[in-house]
Parts: structure tokens; sequence; C-alpha cells
């Protein structure tokens, strides 16, 4: 599986963040920034919680 | 009958439900029933307003998270349709981007983002821990019982904001008390009115100051957008003053309204109480969340294009109203909604809006009520309310709900 992230969609709400810590970080701004493009399976539950909490839709898990 | 309502006597016989509704005397934290039941009938009805207006309410989570995430809704409040919160405080004022649309919201919102990161609002956490800790010392040193309200819930939020804008420490007290006017239940219109006035003035002060001589702190990178020709000083000074009001009120009655409800649900309390783990103090902070919602008028917009949703169309020009306190008590989404259990996952919430309006503040809010939540109960383990929960008054036609006062002793 792997993240897509439309960084230009992101609002800065943090959540990814709090959600999936290995995965996601963000920049100066506080705008999102991928870690992981394809984490590791155990990671995938988190990713899925930063995938639903996301208030600017920006996030995506797709098979690849 | 859905689009011939915009007159202003209909004649026909009323079946359109008021909004806001009461609340039931039972269960002061509950939504009022009359808003759980139209959530049962439907995802979306009509509702009549203060000024007459029927503006759409969205009843069901996934329905206000849509729409919310629509990018066919406005915050503008001149919008045609935008549903006006009644305004007995004299209106609620153009409060900067909050009030605005994309792009011209997203440009201004960006630039005080930064400090709001999930990191930065980390290294805040000992900071908010000693203001926590010296309020509950000052609070064990002086007399019983006392107004939880005013000695710990109101301060905290205020204090945090003077860290995190960069208010200089002599200028605390200065800060307090006007802020504390701000919100204050028995200043009047006018006297809320020059409080406001008086920290707009003071915060523009320290704006131009900043501009002189830069340090490091959110006032300075305000300061340094105006240098870049981005905004001017009155929009710098609004965004100031956005920042403090939105997380004062909210946060304060989130820390009073939540330990209530937490002396209420003694089982939980105890849980909170006796645990050292830092995950299920998180996971009480956004149960409480989801569980009081404290925005309880709703978030509101204006539609500008028809949107299609749940087998209706909400025509441009129309307002719709997101009541997210019902979402946040969807049983499709959370099981035995009304039931407070801090051991749930509620991270899901809607408590700070959905879309690209979603509370800014949130990360900083939440480390906030961590640290209260973590540290009240322990520190004060026989804390109780002193007094019954019929004494104590509710913030029921306030913008944001929560309690009056409420005295505590131990
Ligand atoms: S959750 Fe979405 S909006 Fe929030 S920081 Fe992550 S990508 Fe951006």
């Amino acid at each position: 599986m792997k993240v897509e992230l439309e960084a230009d969609k992101c609002v800065a709400s943090g959540q990814c963040v709090v959600a999936a810590m290995d995965v996601f970080d963000q920049d100066d701004d506080g705008i999102a920034i991928l870690l992981e493009e394809t984490p590791a399976p155990e990671l995938l539950d988190d990713v899925r919680e930063a995938v639903a909490v996301c208030p600017a839709a920006a996030i995506r898990l797709v098979e690849r | 009958m859905a689009d011939t309502l915009a007159g202003p006597v209909p004649e026909v016989p009323d079946a359109v439900p008021e909004f806001p509704m009461p609340r039931s005397g039972r269960c002061p934290f509950d939504p009022p029933p009359g808003l759980k039941d139209l959530q049962e009938e439907t995802p979306l009805t009509k509702v009549r307003l203060w000024d007459g207006s029927e503006p759409w309410l969205v009843t069901r989570y996934a329905e206000q998270r849509a729409i919310l995430g629509d990018s066919r809704v406005s915050a503008d409040t001149d919008k045609p349709g935008y549903p006006t919160k009644a305004s007995p405080e004299g209106g609620e004022g153009k409060l900067s981007f909050i009030m605005m649309d994309d792009p011209e919201h997203a440009r201004l919102r960006r630039m005080v983002t930064a400090p709001f990161a999930i990191k930065r609002v980390e290294a805040l956490r000992p900071a908010v821990q000693r203001i926590v800790d010296d309020l509950i010392d000052d609070m064990l040193a002086g007399p019983q019982p006392v107004d939880l309200v005013e000695a710990f819930a109101l301060p905290i939020p205020s204090l945090v904001i003077c860290e995190l804008l960069g208010v200089p420490y002599d200028d605390h007290a200065f800060f307090q008390d006007n802020t504390k006017t701000m919100v204050h239940r028995d200043a009047t219109p006018e006297q809320r009115g020059r409080a406001s006035r008086e920290v707009a003035m003071y915060l523009a002060g320290v704006i131009g100051q900043r501009l002189a001589e830069p340090k490091d702190d959110l006032l300075s990178s305000i300061a340094g957008r105006i240098e870049a020709g981005e905004i001017d000083h009155q929009q710098a000074t609004e965004m100031a003053l956005l920042l403090l009001i939105a997380g004062h009120e909210t946060t304060a009655n989130m820390i009073a309204l939540g330990t209530l409800a937490l002396l209420q649900n003694p089982d939980q309390l105890a849980l909170l109480r006796e645990t050292d783990d830092a995950k299920l103090v998180a996971s009480a902070v956004e149960e409480l969340l989801r569980y009081l919602h404290i925005t309880h008028l709703g978030r509101r917009r204006a539609v500008t294009e028809d949107i299609e949703i749940a087998g209706q169309v909400i025509k441009a020009g129309e307002g719709v109203i997101m009541v997210n306190e019902i979402g946040n008590r969807d049983p499709d989404v959370f099981p035995d909604p009304d039931r407070l259990d801090i051991t749930r996952d509620a991270r899901r919430h809607v408590a700070f809006g959905f879309g690209n309006h979603q509370c800014l503040g949130q990360p900083l809010a939440r480390m906030e009520l961590q640290v209260v939540y973590g540290t009240l109960y322990r520190r004060i383990p026989t804390l109780k309310p002193a007094g019954s929960l019929e004494d104590v008054r509710f913030k029921e036609d306030a913008f944001i709900y929560g309690v009056h006062e409420l005295p505590v002793a131990w």
C-alpha cells in the first residue's frame, strides 16, 4: 500500500501526525510532510486513522 | 414547500421546528432531546431561526462532514442565506479569517499555523504544566469553596496564549484582567467592548514593538508579515485577537464543564485519577470533546452552488447548520453515544469542526486539556462540587456552552 499526500490541500491541523507519527511530520509552517511513502504493514491502521481524521481529505491510501 | 418560505410571514401551519432548542432538565451534558429526535428521523431538515429564516439543519455525522468539507459552502456571514446567530451581545463581529473563504482564508491562516504544529505545541507542555501547577497551588492555599471557573478554568488559556503570543510577563496582569472582562458573565456589553478594544490596542502596540525589534514569538512572526507587505497592521491585530478569543472561553469551558461531567461520573473520574498512562489521558480528552461539544449553536455556512445530499438538493443561497454536538452522538459512528466512556476511541469526533476551517488551535487545546485532566484530579483527589447540580447555572444562551461558575471544595 502506498500513501499519497496532497500538501496543497493541507490545512495544518496536525491530525495525521498525532494518528501516525512514524509516517507523517509537519514542515515549519505546520504543513504535512510524508515520511514513509510505503509504510510497514503494522503502521497501516494508523495511516487509515490519519485518512479518516484529516479534515482536508488530503491523504489517501492506495494499492500499489 | 421548501422553497417558498423566504417571505416574511408564512401562512401555512407551522411544522418547522425552532432552532436552537431547549435542553432537557435531566442531563445538562446531553444535546436537546428535540435535536436527537430529528437526527433519528432524518439526516437533513429545515429549522426556523430567531429572525424567521429557515436554513437546513444537518443532523448526522457523515453528512455534516461532507458539507463542512465541501467547497460549495461559504463561511462568509455576508453571503446570502448565511444563518445568522441571534446576537444578544451585539454580534460577533468579523473575526479575521474564520469568516472568509479560500483562497484568502488559506493565505491568512497559513501565516499563523506554524506555532500550532504538533512538535511546537509539545515544546510548550512544560510551560503549561507549570501554569496549571501554580494555579492548583494557589487554590490549595486559599479558602474553600472556590469557583473553579474563575480560579482555574479561565486563567489557564489566557496565560497559555500569553506564552504563545509572547506577551511580556509584566503585562500578564493587564492582559488577564481584560480578557477576563471580555468573557465575564456579569460584564455589560459596553464593558466587554471596552476590554476587547483595550486588548486589541495592546496587541497592536506589541506588534509595533516587534516590528522594530523582533523576538522569537508569534507576535513577531505576525509583525514579519506586515513587513513583508502581506497584511496591514489592522489585519495583523485582528489575527492576534482571533487567536486569543478562539482559544479562551472554549478551552475554559472544556475544563470546567469537563470537570463537572467527570464529577458526575465517578467511575470515569477514578480511572483518570488513578492512571499515569498518557494514552488514557489523551483518550479521555477526545471522549470529553466528543461528549461535551461546547460550540452548541453549530457550524454555519451559506451554500454558494446547489449541493445534492441525502436525497435532497440544498440550493445556492440557502443556509446550512451543522450541529456537531449531535454528529458526535450519532449512534452509527459512536455506539451507545450518550455514555461517557474515556476508554473508547473517540478520535473521529467533530468537536473541532471539519474541512478547511477546522480549528487551527486544536493541538494546543488538546495539550492544555491533557495537562489539566491529567493533573487536577491527581493533585486534588478529593475534589468535589460545593453544592448541588441543580444550583449550577449553565450557559444555555451563550455562543459557547458551559457553566457560569463551578464552586468546588476538597
Ligand atoms: S491531517 Fe490533513 S490537514 Fe491535517 S496536517 Fe495532516 S494532511 Fe494536513
